[in-house]
């Protein structure tokens, strides 16, 4: 297959919200491509009637009541000691607009 | 070597605190960032007080576990609660774990002694722990050469004696690869055999945490005491309880091994080839019989494994955001004109994740993107499932097949890191096990010189779905016979 264009590599970076330099691109553009170039033997593999696999064991659905169980103090307070900036005892973003 | 360290605690002829004490001492000695780079956070002062209660209970005539006061590593993919869980990453940099992952409750509550957080390539994304951004982890035998990967440190630590064992985790060979250079045993149990919860995410179909180790009998005394179903993982299965190490028999009179036909191995290092054929001809002279097996599809799993876990790479990976938790971009300004959340979603990744993770990000969001999605991630789904079937098919003739681990042995460190697929190809006999889901342990089975040093060569066995019975008896034969013949 063709070499992957700048403009594909930019557009999956900003969909992998990987922030990307001139040389990234050009690097991932080069590292990519011979990846996907290697994927290219699975075209000689006949998959003509093959169902994608889903669960590899062979498990199917696992039930469980939705049922919400609150945390110790404890426990909350090692979680929000992890939050890089709160407010009043909340998580802090930024603007989404 | 686990049994014997247990009978010394529980007859009181070394206590708890001692034996912690003198693997501390192999710790301080041997590792740190000049020395092997094992360990990447030593949690001293909980070990000693986990030792001390598992000695007031000896003191008390109580019975105690069998890995009760005996010390091992944990891979630092894997969460304890209260002690810094960084997966190697940068963007982990200042983690402190909320909970322990269902596997540490377990060996806490048997009074395990954790000495703490083992070295790994950055979130296990490696084949040579040289992708951790803390420094590489060097192989015990040799500074210069890397101890494989990812679970580069907890295998070193095994092998340089700084710890009994080791928890691991293995996405496409990162327990056997590592154990495979290092000389130790490493034990990837059947995908849901042991709960993931705690274990930072890699690729979540294909993950599996499981035992490095000195003998095999010491592998499937931890899997007993790691396995079995957990609410808090939908993917565990239920085990019967039977303790694993008591299934260990020695004897394989009748079992049929699988062994893989010569041109097979026509890119192997044939000195490892030769020690392949004298593995399987020494299961045959304990009883066993051999039996050539056809995986047709084995020879695409590489490509099929870099299409499938990077995609489940791109969406795991997509948590690390730079807002509940980890390292962010914070430039201090709220809201500051054009700083908006994207911007710091971006910097935020573009800064604290390393290039290997960025690079397989990128891949996985391309091979789940819009148009493509059928020709990358359906595809390898159906192939995936062809290589299930193969290894259906084989397990109707044979009870175990044994194949190579690692197609080399130990490499020297910066040597394929200028190109990603051919440390890829590194991988190329451990992940289709991962693909097919199946129980499968490396274990060494002699040795090749290099630079003068002895290196270690790692044999594969494959084992039936959640026959990690059968699997471990004709592991622990194989060991003991190798150890007779050297």
């Amino acid at each position: 297959m063709a070499e992957l264009t700048q403009e594909e590599v930019r557009h999956i970076a900003f969909l992998a919200r990987i922030g990307v330099s001139d040389e990234d691109v050009a690097r991932y553009q080069k590292d990519l491509s011979s990846v996907l170039a290697y994927f290219e033997e699975l075209n000689t593999v006949d998959t003509d009637g093959v169902e994608p696999i889903g669960h590899i064991t062979g498990m199917t659905n696992v039930l469980r009541e939705d049922v919400a169980h609150d945390a110790d103090e404890d426990t909350k307070k090692r979680i929000m000691d992890n939050v890089p900036q709160t407010r009043d005892g909340y998580i802090q973003v930024k603007s989404i607009f | 070597m686990i049994k014997e360290l247990h009978n010394k605690i529980q007859n009181g002829e070394v206590t708890a605190v001692q034996l912690a004490e003198q693997y501390l001492g192999m710790i301080e000695q041997k590792d740190g960032p000049e020395g092997l780079n094992a360990f990447l956070t030593v949690t001293r002062e909980e070990a000693l007080a986990a030792a001390a209660a598992v000695d007031a209970k000896v003191t008390n005539g109580e019975e105690i576990d069998l890995l009760a006061g005996i010390p091992y590593g944990v891979k630092d993919a894997i969460c304890t609660k209260g002690v810094r869980t960084t997966s190697a990453s940068k963007i982990l940099d200042n983690y402190i774990a909320p909970y322990d992952a269902t596997v540490i409750e377990k060996l806490n509550a048997v009074g395990a002694v954790s000495l703490g957080k083992t070295n790994m390539d950055e979130f296990a994304m490696g084949a040579s722990t040289e992708n951790s951004a803390y420094g590489r982890t060097k192989h015990p035998l040799d500074p210069a050469r890397v101890p494989g990967g990812s679970s580069g440190g907890s295998a070193a630590a095994v092998a340089a004696g700084e710890v009994v064992w080791a928890l691991g985790s293995d996405t496409g060979g990162s327990i056997r690869q590592p154990a495979a250079f290092c000389g130790c045993v490493g034990l990837k149990p059947t995908y849901g055999r042991v709960s993931r919860h705690g274990l930072i995410a890699m690729a979540s179909s294909l993950d599996q945490i499981g035992p490095l180790t000195q003998t095999v009998e010491d592998a499937a005394i931890v899997l007993s005491r790691i396995s079995g179903q957990d609410p808090l993982d939908a993917t565990s299965a239920h085990s019967s309880g039977k303790p694993y190490e008591h299934y260990l028999t020695g004897d394989v009179t009748g079992k049929k091994i699988g062994v893989l036909p010569q041109e097979m191995y026509k890119n192997l290092d044939p000195r490892i080839a030769e020690h392949i054929t004298r593995a399987a001809e020494v299961l045959q002279e304990q009883g066993a019989v051999l039996q050539e097996i056809e995986l047709p599809h084995l020879r695409y799993a590489l490509s099929v494994y870099y299409i499938i876990m990077p995609s489940e790479v791109s969406s795991n990976m997509a948590r690390f955001d730079g807002i509940r938790y980890g390292m962010t971009a914070d430039d201090g300004a709220d809201n500051a004109p054009g700083e908006g959340i994207h911007e710091r979603y971006q910097d935020t990744r573009r800064i604290f994740l390393g290039e290997e993770v960025k690079r397989r990000v990128m891949l996985g969001t391309y091979g789940l993107s819009a148009g493509y999605y059928d020709q990358y991630y359906n595809k390898a789904q159906k192939v995936r499932r062809l290589i299930h079937q193969d290894f259906a098919a084989a397990f109707k003739k044979v009870d175990t097949i044994l194949m190579p681990t690692t197609p080399e042995v130990a490499f020297k460190a910066g040597a394929k890191t200028d190109d990603p697929l051919t440390m890829y190809l590194s991988d190329i006999f451990t992940v289709a096990i991962n693909l097919a889901g199946v129980p499968a342990l490396s274990l060494p089975v002699g040795t090749v010189q290099e630079d003068g040093v002895a290196l270690p060569v790692g044999g594969q066995l494959i084992g039936k779905w959640f026959d990690e019975e059968g699997l471990l008896n004709i592991a622990d034969v194989l060991e003991r016979s190798c150890a007779e013949t050297h």
